[in-house]
């Protein structure tokens, strides 16, 4: 992976060094910034979160990364509430977000031995052709922790089943999402990212 | 944990080392473990917060989500662990001293984030919450029945309960599935069955009696008496759904 320059955005979460620690498992140096510059400059970006989709949005417009993320050209992979950024809004606090694939994220309905957050390992169900999901066998196992999902739309790449089908991948033009932690789905989240950097 | 190495013991006394932490860690995560706990059983009884070194190194090999307990008593603290890399943390002791740091953690990082661990002895027909269990000399009755204290976790914060039944830890024979069943009808949120796994039928029945949503065990995993892929592959026999 010679030229790889990976940049993880410095999205202010508690939990960006396992996302750290998994790029280094896979031997790839990696920088967390909130550069803009250093985020151009990019061979790959990530764009992690943990925490509401209010919080996450504020500091992106603080530091003008609201308007840079959007027109980045480079292979870009949102992680948990950073694919949920992706999108137009969330229902999480009523928020606009970056709006690069159409949708809303939505409150994931709780139910009698379903509760919310959803937190735990649980399917994938590949249903598009995707060079993010190369080697990822239907029924795979990923570990999710969310409050919010997607629905299903022409941007699912897999789907996952918790009470209703909603997005676990996503993928449209150079910008990619995964809705669970690929940094914790053991062998699973570590083809999922090899996959992402190997991307050109 | 204690003093940098993986301990043992039965019955939450006599504990004897088992291994190095980062190999023990390793070894479960190349066996298929889907979450690792790590106690630092001495960290509440002694008054000092947990030694932050090791939760880094454990980040830095584990590929899936791991939990820290032990001496976690301020947001502070937890904040400083789940920097370092763990998943959750997971409050006992200073929780019963101050129940209201449930809620704190929970604002401050999500219900996930936050686990409530529950030692719990059966006494006079009923189960009892015990308190600074790491400790021989400092145990003691919290003064709460556990049917009373679970869901004035849940309500407080928790996002998963790990219940530790006391008379059948490091026993190895099998869960105690009356009280994980009682204490299954009061709680809303993941329960994490605790002591007493000694075969594999163990863990079947502690699925399909006590309705669990996870089978944490030690005793079996460290003496190589049951490896993971071959408790995994007798669960999905027996139609269990686990990750392989």
């Amino acid at each position: 992976m010679n030229g790889t320059r990976v940049v993880i955005v410095d999205s202010g979460g508690a939990n960006i060094a396992s996302l750290e620690f998994a790029l280094q498992r896979l031997q790839v140096p990696v920088t967390l910034s909130a550069d803009a510059g250093e985020i151009r400059a990019a061979s790959h970006v990530l764009l992690p979160g943990v925490g509401a989709a209010g919080d996450a949005m504020a500091r992106l417009r603080a530091n003008g990364l609201a308007q840079v993320i959007p027109r980045l050209t480079q292979p870009l992979l949102g992680i948990c509430l950073g694919m949920q950024l992706l999108f137009e809004s969330s229902a999480e606090g009523d928020t606009p977000c970056l709006g690069i694939l159409p949708g809303r994220a939505q409150r994931l309905p709780p139910a009698a031995g379903r509760p919310v957050p959803h937190m735990g390992w649980n399917t994938l169900q590949p249903c598009a052709a995707s060079p993010l999901l190369s080697g990822i066998e239907c029924g795979a196992y990923a570990y999710f922790v969310h409050s919010y999902a997607l629905p299903l739309s022409e941007a699912t790449t897999a789907s996952c089943d918790y009470g209703l089908a909603f997005s676990a991948c996503v993928q449209r033009a150079n910008f990619f999402g995964a809705q669970f932690h690929p940094e914790r789905s053991a062998q699973v989240g570590a083809r999922l990212l090899r996959n992402f950097l190997e991307l050109h | 944990m204690r003093d940098g190495r993986v301990v043992k013991g039965v019955r939450f006394r006599n504990h004897r080392v088992v291994g190095d932490i980062l190999e023990l860690a390793q070894r479960y995560r190349d066996e298929g473990a889907d979450e690792l706990v790590f106690y630092d059983i001495t960290a509440s009884p002694d008054g000092r917060g947990v030694d932050r070194a090791w939760v880094n190194q454990v980040a830095r090999l584990l590929d899936i989500p791991f939990c820290v307990a032990g001496g976690i008593r301020s947001v502070h603290e937890a904040e400083q662990v789940l920097a370092a890399g763990a998943e959750k943390v997971s409050v006992n002791s200073p929780a019963l001293a101050n129940p209201a740091l449930i809620g704190e953690l929970a604002r401050r990082f999500g219900t996930q984030c936050v686990v409530v661990g529950v030692d719990s002895q059966t006494r006079d027909g009923d189960y009892v919450v015990q308190q600074y269990t790491g400790s021989e000399a400092h145990v003691r009755d919290a003064e709460r029945r556990t049917l009373e204290w679970v869901p004035e976790a849940v309500s407080r914060g928790a996002g998963e309960i790990v219940l530790n039944c006391m008379a059948s830890d490091g026993v190895r024979h099998g869960y105690d599935l009356a009280q994980l069943a009682a204490v299954r009808r009061v709680c809303s949120v993941p329960l994490v069955a605790s002591g007493g796994a000694g075969t594999l039928e163990h863990f079947e029945s502690v699925f399909r009696e006590a309705g669990v949503d996870a089978a944490l065990a030690a005793s079996v995993f460290h003496s190589g008496s049951i490896t993971i892929p071959e408790l995994k592959s007798f669960l999905r026999q027996r139609g269990i759904e686990v990750r392989i």
